[in-house]
């Protein structure tokens, strides 16, 4: 089988990216979707506040994801359902199974890489204690609640405060289950400010800050929890530990992306992100191979998951049409304050007029102002009253700058910081 | 009545049932789990020891080299993964080379094969990741790996195909000799026997002690362990031990049959034989100490964490065959390290007692081999196609992680000795063992057994009958109408 374009995924951003490339003129396009409809993780998210941004309309996950997949049909893009592809190689053969075709090896002339992230399990933690049933990842009980219809429990402490815990919270209590509180050990939570407002303030559910769970009780179902406070290098602070008893515990301690196969096609993985890195078209260093969505950072808005999504889309069809250019890129420097940036790099051959580079600062600063310095002259400021880990910033960097400094090899992006909340 | 109960459903009650399973008589075994391999067997190093620490003389010694010599061949027949890696044990001074020299001629006192000394560049050789302060090592070439879980539930297999009846769930509260025979009481009712086999973990001691004057007292010992995910499980080939304490064999790092790394075991006495807790301070006692022989070992990649209880006995040796005055009772019991390696061996000498004693008949077409169900995973490519050819279920992966699929699952269901818990498949098939611990597939497995076993999804449960996953429907719970 031969295919122009391969994406591995059929959640938001393998969507996005199959409508980025079919409207740059690219036809011959196969989605693969391990699950058994398009959609991926919107499918469960059954809250609204989805396409501020994309729609300017606010969209439940479904909404959202059935935006893109009557796109989809109307361009009458290929897509393969309950597939998984277990194999990608750098010659960009894709090898997939499902029931109906068996197995398939398909020689792409482009590939996306769109297989999401998955949530980092209670072992990745070592919280001691037995392993009773009761313990969850938020996502696993968020498919339990809103695709089955089944409650995974009535008592409920959530341990960090990532945006599906804070969902998770709401959604547990609008249930019927009765939520203790959330324990995020970080002095801030890695959650949008809007979740928690709305998700536990206006339910009344205690947010514990510098908390986190140093215990687990019970041998067949979980019968209860220990918290502790923590110091500032996160240790549990001896004689702050709380029993606080209940039945469930879900875990929203941080996401992962997964990429198993990007490593067999060798593809280069930030060790910042746990993605690949991309240079401005969303190109990985194996040419052909692109790479968007939360396989390649973890987003906070699905908006910008799309928005990326059919960049990288585009540029996987122009790569197909030979229209791609490699030239000299630009590295991107992570400065003072930055966790990372994508791209990591940019070849302005490939720019009309800007380019968006989104990062994630490493820590809450207020006060402060995002610098743009071409090698070490400095292009741009722009002053920030506050900028949390949880929400992801962006700068826009434009190619006139890149006219001005031709011969630029680096630009470096950082956070000037006048007061630092730690 | 049957002419054999045996009390314990882990690997050496298994085995001993597998051994018996061959002669043509009835064989029960009980066991208070849902099921088999649920206590010792499911939460240890799953390493074949060689034989070069236990005290030349004593049954440990003895059964672990046979037990040893064995292995190969019994994981060939019962198609269970076992791996010859070689165990390393290092030492980081010219005193520690004394005392691996010391352990060496125990070794060679005890009948082990080939153990060699290696200097510090042979050691870094063999195994680069190694803390380069090493001073030198003793090898064990006959040292391996072998799945545990498959090793118990394979055995069980062979002996169900071969009549042995499970009765799980069953809470032993008593045992009691009426006359010739042996009356077990329990939470299900009594079961009476000819002959009767203690196999029963950390609880032999009270099996033994209903029985017999000959008193034993079981202390648990506890081991913690921290599992990384298999794309660090090359990090070493060989089982890297450091030098033997009185408390054991020291904390090891070791690829497992299955290509993860395993970190572990802690070892302390608990008061509670129930008490398989882990804590932060034996976690970070593991951890630590396998820094010292692997200085590399990347902690991101821990996986899970999880604690077993050995069964030490306090004459520290294997306590093998009929009780002197209780005639026809057979303890396996104080079986702790290195009584996985001694399994077979425990089974076919105690087996080899039993029958001499009472000259069964043999087994008309006994089953003596099984087949694993077919793994997708490790399967190449032309296999692969052949499978979901021949079953359409092949080609729908539920573990994306382990890549398990349908038709594995469906088959830990229905084989002999089927799984009846998300656990169950776990250890039957690898679903859920992988980097994201079920997160996804859990949800299905648990659809799965709803399905395949006709319960509904309240009813399945983890491990034990109580670990249920779902505890209502949605909106049921409020206003507090759902108990």
């Amino acid at each position: 089988m031969r295919r122009d374009l391969v994406i591995i995924g059929g959640g938001p951003a393998g969507l996005a990216a199959a409508v980025g490339a079919y409207e740059a003129g690219l036809r011959d396009i196969l989605i693969l979707e391990r699950e058994n409809k398009l959609g991926g993780i919107l499918n469960q998210c059954i809250h609204n506040g989805f396409g501020l941004h994309k729609f300017k309309e606010e969209l439940t996950g479904p909404e959202y994801a059935f935006r893109y997949i009557e796109k989809i049909k109307e361009y009458n893009i290929e897509y393969k359902l309950s597939t998984m592809v277990f194999d990608v190689n750098e010659h960009l053969h894709v090898y997939a199974m499902n029931e109906e075709d068996g197995l398939m090896n398909i020689k792409a002339k482009s590939i996306v890489l769109a297989m999401g992230c998955r949530e980092r399990p209670r072992g990745a933690l070592n919280i001691p204690g037995n392993r009773p049933s009761g313990i969850y990842s938020a996502g696993s009980a968020q498919f339990y609640v809103n695709m089955e219809g089944f409650m995974p429990g009535k008592e409920v402490v959530v341990l960090g405060s990532g945006d599906i815990g804070l969902i998770m919270a709401r959604r547990m209590t609008l249930e019927g289950a009765h939520v203790k509180m959330v324990c995020e050990i970080l002095p801030y939570s890695g959650g949008l400010k809007r979740n928690i407002v709305q998700c536990l303030d206006d339910y009344n559910i205690p947010l514990k800050l510098s908390h986190t769970v140093t215990a687990i009780h019970g041998t067949s179902r979980l019968e209860g929890v220990t918290i502790s406070k923590v110091d500032e290098k996160m240790n549990p602070i001896p004689g702050t530990e709380e029993e606080i008893s209940c039945d469930t515990l879900l875990l929203s301690v941080g996401l992962i992306p997964e990429n198993e196969l990007s490593k067999r096609a060798k593809v280069e993985m930030n060790p910042a992100t746990s993605g690949a890195f991309v240079d401005e078209s969303f190109e990985t260093n194996i040419e052909g191979i692109f790479s968007c969505g939360n396989v390649l950072h973890v987003h906070d808005l699905v908006d910008y998951v799309s928005e990326e999504a059919e960049t990288a889309g585009h540029n996987a069809a122009m790569y197909v049409f030979g229209k791609l250019k490699h030239s000299r890129k630009v590295l991107l420097k992570v400065g003072n304050g930055i966790r990372y940036t994508v791209p990591v790099m940019i070849d302005f051959s490939n720019i009309e007029k800007f380019q968006t580079v989104r990062f994630r600062v490493s820590a809450v600063y207020r006060d402060c102002s995002i610098k743009v310095h071409m090698d070490d002259t400095l292009i741009f400021s722009q002053k920030k009253k506050i900028m949390t880990p949880g929400e992801m910033e962006q700068v826009l960097i434009l190619k006139k700058w890149y006219i001005d400094h031709p011969e630029v090899q680096v630009i470096t992006i950082s956070i000037e910081k006048r007061t630092k909340d730690e | 009545m049957k002419d054999v109960i045996i009390i314990g459903a882990g690997v050496i009650g298994t085995n001993i049932a597998r051994e018996l399973s061959y002669y043509d008589i009835s064989i029960m075994v009980i066991d208070k789990n849902t099921d088999v391999c649920e206590e010792t067997s499911k939460a240890n190093s799953g390493i074949v020891h060689s034989g070069y620490d236990a005290q030349p003389g004593s049954l440990k010694a003895k059964y672990n080299v046979i037990g040893n010599q064995m292995m190969k061949s019994i994981c060939e027949d019962l198609d269970v993964p076992f791996i010859q890696n070689g165990s390393l044990i290092i030492g980081f001074t010219k005193k520690d080379e004394e005392e691996l020299e010391v352990l060496k001629a125990q070794g060679v006192l005890n009948g082990v094969k080939g153990l060699k000394i290696l200097n510090k560049d042979e050691v870094l050789k063999k195994e680069p990741k190694l803390n380069p302060e090493v001073y030198s090592g003793l090898y064990a070439p006959t040292g391996g790996v072998v799945d545990p879980f498959q090793l118990t539930i394979a055995s069980a297999e062979v002996a169900e195909m071969n009549s042995a009846i499970f009765q799980m769930e069953t809470i032993v509260q008593s045992v009691e000799k009426i006359g010739d025979f042996f009356v077990v009481h329990t939470d299900k009712g009594d079961f009476t026997s000819k002959i009767l086999v203690n196999a029963a973990g950390c609880y032999s001691d009270h099996i033994n002690n209903f029985l017999s004057e000959n008193k034993q007292e079981i202390r648990p010992r506890k081991g913690e362990y921290c599992l990384f995910d298999k794309q660090i499980g090359t990090l070493v080939t060989s089982t890297i031990f450091q030098l033997p304490t009185s408390m054991g064999k020291g904390v090891l790092v070791t690829p497992t049959a299955e290509g993860n790394l395993l970190v572990g075991p802690s070892s302390f006495y608990v008061d509670d034989k129930e008490d398989k807790e882990t804590t932060l301070s034996g976690i970070k006692y593991v951890l630590e100490t396998a820094k010292l022989s692997v200085p590399s070992i990347p902690l991101n990649f821990i996986i899970t964490g999880f604690a077993g209880l050995r069964a030490s006995e306090i004459g520290k040796d294997f306590i093998i065959g009929e009780q002197s005055d209780v005639p026809n009772f057979y303890n396996a019991s104080g079986i702790e390290s290195p009584g996985l390696t001694a399994a077979p061996a425990i089974a076919k000498d105690l087996a080899d007692m039993i029958q001499e004693k009472n000259q069964f008949l043999k087994r008309k077409n006994a089953v003596r081999k099984r087949k694993n169900i077919i793994r997708f995973e490790p399967a190449t490519l032309h296999q692969k196609k052949r499978l979901i050819a021949h079953d359409k279920e092949y080609g729908k992966i539920v573990c994306r992680c382990e890549m398990v699929t349908l038709s594995e699952i469906k088959q830990a269901i229905h084989r002999p000795v089927g799984a009846k818990t998300v656990d169950g498949i776990k250890r039957r098939t690898r679903a859920g063992s992988g980097r994201c611990q079920g997160g996804f597939c859990a949800p299905k497995v648990l659809e799965i057994l709803s399905e395949e076993l006709k319960l509904t999804p309240f009813e399945i449960a983890k491990s034990s009958k109580k670990s249920t996953f779902l505890l209502g429907l949605d909106k049921e719970l409020k206003g507090g109408s759902f108990e």
